[in-house]
């Protein structure tokens, strides 16, 4: 049923470019523009573009790079921001360490360290890497340390009358009772490194579907300007199935997760 | 010798207002194998007094004994049960009871010997392979009590365990808890502010007042046992009933301006 309705919802937008692009709608309310192709395509010629940029124009090439630079980035992101989120959760020195830094750092824009980062690493993969990691590892990690803090006091009481050591309470009741709110942060860090990646491509690049987008632009192409939007979307979509899909697999324990 | 001995405990935290005093010199002593109760208005520190005894809370002054020990924090000989469900939500049933056996080094046969018994008794044993999300509240509070039996503590700590419960399910679950009681024989502190709860379970019911948090009078239950159902209609339960009640709102009576408190 919610299934269906959330199909219903794209059938609705769909539904509604589809009658600016073939009706006369548009020009009867008096928005000729959404009526002309080169301002909004129909939905027919995107999906022919899209299909050309993958079959004819390598776009698959540039879809891989960006997916790349986004695994990278973001792995390096989790890499280190999942360990020190959780010990500024878990552990009050690191936070008082980490945490006014972290906080400081996390309200500059990652967009606005692109041009200090072209001149550091180049227009190239760093680059991108390092505009995805400034944008997600900050974020991240507080929002991490922030899963860690709010562990019920309780649980982590019990096992201490249980007979647990400190390090027992971290290794066998935090830890695991962090993990599925760093996957679920994990989702949603992942959402920022696509958008700064195709800010960082937008800016500077060679290849990748900021890039293509950009390019299209110069040559008034809103078809793939639309297309590449469309792909950057269904990567998300993709990308949200895989993490739900992994909670699923890691967590069948959570009440969230259906039996 | 006393199980547990609390010898002149007083918490005072420090608010933006000034310094609140959540016990004041409370000094109880509950005797080996004896289930001892503890009431009060919310506030009184009753809860507080519990984490105190079980050395998840240090006190402003006193301490704490066990089998004239002094404590210096939680440890495997008092095990505590909470209102709150605190099973671990990762853990099965049967690892949940194993989580203390587990720490101590046991190997699996032995952790089997020791939750195989205890799952049996509280009639989870097929339930042994469910996470805890499968389980209702008092099943789940039957499994947090298993898990505190596993390490075979000397004290029972528990604080409003059957709080979260329907009335059913508690009548229930107050029955299985003196059944438990009774066959092994533990020394048990049971916190709550259901005075029938209090005169139903224990041997003593340590009574508290709120502001600050004082034992206002010790009284024992003379109702003998096994306690069925039907003594909570009897003339002497009452009788006690009423003491208690008194002895509450007496306080509640002299201080009618205070506000509320945890």
């Amino acid at each position: 049923m919610s299934v269906a309705l959330g199909f219903a919802c794209f059938g609705v937008i769909i539904g509604i470019w589809a009658l600016l692009s073939y009706t006369g709608l548009a020009l009867s309310l008096g928005f000729a523009n959404l009526h002309n192709p080169f301002f909004l395509p129909s939905p027919g010629t995107v999906t022919k573009t899209l299909y050309d940029m993958f079959a004819h124009e390598g776009f698959a090439h540039d879809v891989w790079a960006s997916t790349r630079r986004i695994m990278i980035g973001f792995l390096l992101s989790t890499a280190i921001g999942i360990p020190l989120g959780i010990a500024i959760g878990s552990f009050r020195v690191v936070q008082a360490f980490f945490e006014p830094f972290i906080a400081a750092v996390r309200y500059m824009p990652a967009s606005a360290f692109i041009p200090l980062l072209i001149i550091w690493f180049g227009i190239y993969e760093k680059e991108k890497v390092a505009v995805i990691f400034i944008g997600v590892f900050f974020p991240l990690t507080l929002l991490i340390a922030d899963v860690s803090a709010n562990i019920p006091k309780e649980l982590l009481n019990i096992a201490y009358t249980l007979g647990a050591s400190r390090w027992q309470v971290f290794w066998r009741v935090l830890l695991p009772a962090s993990w599925p709110g760093v996957l679920d942060n994990m989702r949603i860090g992942i959402g920022w490194a696509w958008t700064y990646l195709i800010v960082a491509e937008l800016v500077a690049a060679s290849t990748g579907i900021g890039h293509v987008i950009l390019s299209a632009s110069r040559f008034l192409r809103t078809d793939e300007i639309i297309a590449g939007i469309i792909t950057i979307g269904i990567l998300g979509l993709l990308t949200d199935a895989l993490f739900r899909w992994l909670y699923w697999m890691l967590f069948p324990y959570s009440e969230r997760v259906a039996r | 010798m006393s199980a547990i001995a609390a010898s002149d405990i007083s918490m005072v935290f420090k608010t933006r207002t000034g310094r609140v005093h959540a016990i004041d010199r409370v000094t109880l002593e509950i005797p080996d194998a004896h289930f001892a109760c503890i009431v009060g208005a919310s506030g009184c520190g009753k809860s507080t007094l519990l984490n105190v005894m079980g050395g998840l809370v240090r006190p402003t002054s006193g301490g704490v004994y066990v089998d004239g020990r002094p404590i210096y924090g939680p440890g495997t000989d008092r095990g505590m049960v909470f209102q709150s469900y605190t099973l671990f939500p990762w853990l099965r049933v049967r690892e949940n009871v194993e989580f203390g056996p587990k720490l101590k080094g046991m190997s699996k046969a032995e952790r089997h010997r020791v939750s195989g018994p205890l799952l049996e008794e509280m009639g989870l044993s097929e339930f042994a392979r469910a996470y805890p999300k499968e389980l209702s509240g008092g099943m789940k509070q039957r499994v947090a009590i298993a898990r505190a039996l596993a390490n075979d503590p000397k004290v029972l700590l528990m604080d409003e365990p059957f709080g979260a419960l329907d009335a059913l399910t508690r009548a229930g679950a107050q029955r299985f808890l003196t059944e438990i009681w009774e066959q092994h024989r533990r020394t048990i502190a049971f916190v709550t502010h259901d005075i029938e709860e209090a005169i139903f379970l224990g041997d003593t019911v340590f009574v508290m007042s709120p502001r600050p948090g004082r034992l206002r009078e010790v009284i024992s239950i003379d109702i003998p046992r096994p306690r069925m159902l039907e003594a909570v209609g009897t003339p002497r339960f009452g009788e006690l009933k009423r003491q208690i009640l008194e002895l509450i709102v007496e306080h509640e009576a002299r201080a009618p301006a205070a506000g509320s408190g945890a």
